[in-house]
């Protein structure tokens, strides 16, 4: 019996055989890779990239693009903090207000809301492009961040909310279950909801979409708010793993996170992909970063095999649409 | 002398040229005439190279030649000017002129002071104007028609050909342009020219092609033939289709249209629709005739809700006033509109046929329905006879015909009172026309009221209770089925 590299089920699994294959090349190479330590470091490095990248998904999926979503990290990140650590003070009006961790986070990821919202209204409202909409939030958020921190990290942020990135539940790190939740919810979007059926529309044909009375404005407004609060959730993931809020967190964040919606065979001109793909897309970003790491690639090496990774994965994806 | 011998060209399901042969003469004008569909453009892109794979021959000069690609054809001496200009808007008229045959200094820099003079003889031979250093957009359509016309001549064309270069001038540069091909005529060079204008054909034309269907009908000397003549081998076909029962006896209006206008979005100052009024009744088909660039299309358009801020109207439905800012305004009042273009505008390719038919009755947020869309697809299937594997089969795979049943049940499955179609059947082979038409038919008895935009007369007259007939923007006729005929139609259609 002969298998056809053509055969449909090896097209369709093609990101999971590149990932079990790169799984295997490192484990080759050096002993520390298969071992559980290194692997759930790995999830746990990586479930931040998951929850940014599928709210790229949908914006991705719909045919634009979010450059923001670092710098809205960065920012939700810093306000989290120094709610935890500060609270808020009106010193006109002598009032205190204290937070928890749960309603810092709360707030900052309303505040991932916002700010995806305010990307939406000026997509939607002056038909600027995503591309430039989302560049000029990307400097706004990182902007207000500064401010926000002087320029200083937030740190000493209390045991109850290093959990969150630290901490472990039923033997798995609670990011990962935080990213596997995050992951459900988009899935759950994209396949079971009509605002997820619309995405796909939009994305493969605006026009049409429009005419069925789609209205298409809601619809990225939504998305946009959607890809800033997962952006806020990234946030409070790195912002507890370290005790910190560091005001760079999250600077060319949303690069990885969009190589992982393209690694996962998601098309950028819309339409065409899959959560799971950018999931799978995520983890071979991970796994390829942690595999330079131990192999003691140079940090200057491991940008360029990660360039190249990017460019055969799109490559590969284009022949595969050519050969239909 | 450029001549083709029997040449056909076949798409998918459609044969567009059917052994077409004709002559076109160097020091006259050739007119080429047929309907829409006849086949002119498909002729036009053959001889200018845009399709390479057709059968038969076409000789320039007595050599056979063969064009892989337009620069080719230009190289050899034919340029066309299309319908729609294709100039960029942001250039400046030299750079327009001199894109891809840039004139370079000898360090292989833009040599703007050489390409600027040469502009400017050339506009002096052409009469035109122009500073060589003004941008595109700032011209009129006439004017950069003739920068067009200067192009064709820069490349040393001998053969021009031109795809109703007057639709959108005024009658002073009608005649300015009438007058600079009678000068390209003197020197000697073949002009070929389409148009639906009559009269202008009969002042500048020497001979005449006619083709309709694909064939080539007849071909003669303008001066020994008739306007009435030409109009009969044009649409002289049988009807293949069965008529329409009608008696005209419908009582309530379902639809009132007064002083509909449209305000041209490119050109605020002049209108694309004027003060059109009408009544559709409830069971009725209204059938709105009209030649390209009539104003069809943009009439249902506006009443869809897609020209919110340059359109303006009174509107009645169910004799209740409204009006639709946007599509779903549009169809929550009944309003459904299978669209032109099915890929463009009608379907998402890429999704399957039943999340197509639900993306018109879907509400933004919310479950779906996998089940209930599932079955509902199935029924549209079995009664449009749409021919796919299933329900889940990705629209992209479909051929012509079938992607337009699709777009004719996501409609349907609004439950639309007012069913409004635009060229229902083009480019779709006949049996699937023939389903489409007892579609129409059956719905029309089933109490649904339709709005049916067609450029092809005989699918007008067969299907149609009263029939609209446009030009420029306006209603310029009305007739019910009975007194209507392909002269009557096609005399009320032609510009003035």
């Amino acid at each position: 019996m002969t298998i056809s590299l053509n055969h449909p089920l090896i097209k369709k699994s093609q990101s999971l055989i590149a990932l079990f294959l790169l799984c295997l090349f490192i484990s080759l190479l050096s002993d520390k890779f298969m071992t559980s330590a290194n692997l759930w470091n790995v999830l746990r490095q990586i479930s931040v990239n998951v929850c940014i990248s599928v709210g790229m998904t949908l914006v991705v999926l719909m045919a634009g693009i979010d450059l923001s979503v670092g710098s809205v990290l960065g920012f939700t990140a810093a306000v989290c903090a120094g709610l935890l650590k500060n609270g808020l003070a009106f010193e006109s009006m002598d009032l205190f207000v204290g937070f928890t961790v749960l309603g810092a986070i709360l707030v900052s990821i309303l505040i991932g809301l916002v700010l995806g919202l305010f990307n939406g209204w000026v997509i939607t409202k002056f038909s600027i492009p995503p591309f430039v909409a989302t560049l000029a939030m990307l400097t706004i958020a990182r902007g207000l961040t500064m401010l926000y921190t002087e320029g200083i990290p937030i740190s000493n942020l209390g045991t109850e909310f290093e959990f969150i990135g630290s901490g472990w539940m039923l033997g798995i790190p609670v990011p990962v279950w935080i990213s596997i939740f995050m992951v459900l919810i988009v899935v759950f979007l994209t396949k079971k909801t009509t605002f997820g059926r619309y995405i796909y529309a939009i994305g493969g044909n605006e026009r049409a979409a429009f005419l069925s009375g789609i209205n298409i404005n809601k619809i990225k407004l939504a998305v946009y708010g959607i890809a800033g609060m997962m952006a806020a959730v990234g946030g409070v993931l790195v912002t507890s793993r370290l005790n910190s809020a560091q005001p760079n967190a999250g600077t060319s964040y949303e690069l990885d996170s969009i190589a992982a919606v393209v690694i996962g065979g998601t098309s950028l001109s819309g339409g065409i992909g899959t959560v799971a793909g950018t999931v799978i897309g995520a983890v071979i970003i991970g796994v390829l970063n942690n595999g330079l790491v131990l192999l003691d690639v140079s940090p200057f090496w491991q940008q360029v095999v990660k360039g190249f990774v990017i460019l055969l994965a799109v490559i590969i994806d284009k022949m595969n649409q050519k050969n239909k | 002398m450029l001549e083709a011998i029997n040449i056909s060209k076949e798409f998918p399901g459609v044969k567009a040229l059917n052994q077409v042969n004709f002559k076109f003469y160097p020091g006259k004008v050739n007119a080429i005439l047929g309907e829409n569909g006849a086949g002119k453009s498909t002729l036009l892109k053959i001889l200018t190279g845009v399709y390479t794979q057709y059968e038969g021959e076409i000789q320039l000069n007595g050599e056979t030649v063969s064009f892989s690609n337009i620069k080719e054809a230009q190289n050899a001496g034919i340029a066309i000017i299309h319908q729609e200009l294709n100039l960029i808007p942001e250039l400046s008229v030299t750079e327009n002129l001199f894109l891809g045959r840039e004139i370079k200094t000898s360090l292989g820099l833009l040599d703007s002071s050489k390409m600027e003079a040469e502009a400017k003889r050339l506009f002096e031979k052409i009469q035109l104007n122009v500073n060589p250093k003004t941008l595109v957009q700032h011209l009129k359509v006439g004017e950069q028609q003739l920068i067009e016309i200067a192009k064709a001549l820069l490349c040393n064309a001998d053969v021009i050909l031109m795809d109703e270069p007057t639709s959108a001038l005024s009658d002073k540069e009608i005649e300015n342009l009438h007058r600079i091909i009678y000068e390209l005529k003197k020197e000697g060079k073949t002009i070929v020219y389409i148009s639906h204008k009559m009269d202008e054909l009969f002042k500048i034309a020497e001979n005449y092609t006619v083709l309709r269907d694909g064939n080539s009908i007849d071909e003669g000397e303008m001066k020994n033939t008739t306007e009435q003549e030409l109009i009969r081998k044009m649409v002289g076909r049988d009807v293949l289709i069965e008529k329409k029962n009608t008696n005209n006896e419908f009582q309530n209006t379902i639809l009132k249209v007064e002083n509909l206008n449209l305000i041209n979005p490119n050109d605020k100052k002049r209108k694309l629709l004027h003060d059109i009024s009408f009544e559709l009744k409830k069971g009725e088909i209204l059938g709105i005739f009209g030649l390209m660039g009539a104003g069809r299309t943009e009439l249902l358009e506006t009443l869809f809700g897609m020209h919110p801020t340059n359109g303006s109207y009174n509107l009645e439905i169910d004799q209740k006033n409204t009006f639709h800012k946007k599509p779903k305004d549009a169809i929550e009042n009944g309003l459904a509109f299978v669209t032109e273009d099915r890929k463009t505008e009608g379907l998402v390719l890429g999704m399957d046929i039943s999340s197509n038919i639900s993306l018109t009755y879907l509400p933004t947020f919310g479950l779906l329905t996998p089940s209930k869309d599932k079955s509902s697809s199935k029924d549209y299937i079995e009664k449009l006879r749409i021919k796919t594997p299933s329900e889940m089969q990705l629209c992209q795979n479909l051929s012509g015909g079938n992607q337009q049943k699709v777009v004719l049940a996501k409609w349907l499955a609004t439950n639309p009172q007012i069913l409004m179609m635009d060229e229902p059947t083009r480019g779709i082979d006949i049996n699937a026309k023939n389903e489409i038409y007892n579609l129409i038919k059956e719905l029309a008895a089933n109490q649904m009221s339709i709005l049916l935009v067609s450029s092809e007369i005989p699918e007008i007259l067969a299907l149609s209770d009263r029939i609209l007939v446009m030009a420029e923007g306006k209603i310029k006729a009305s007739y019910l089925a009975a007194e209507a005929n392909e002269d009557k139609l096609l005399k009320s259609a032609l510009p003035e």
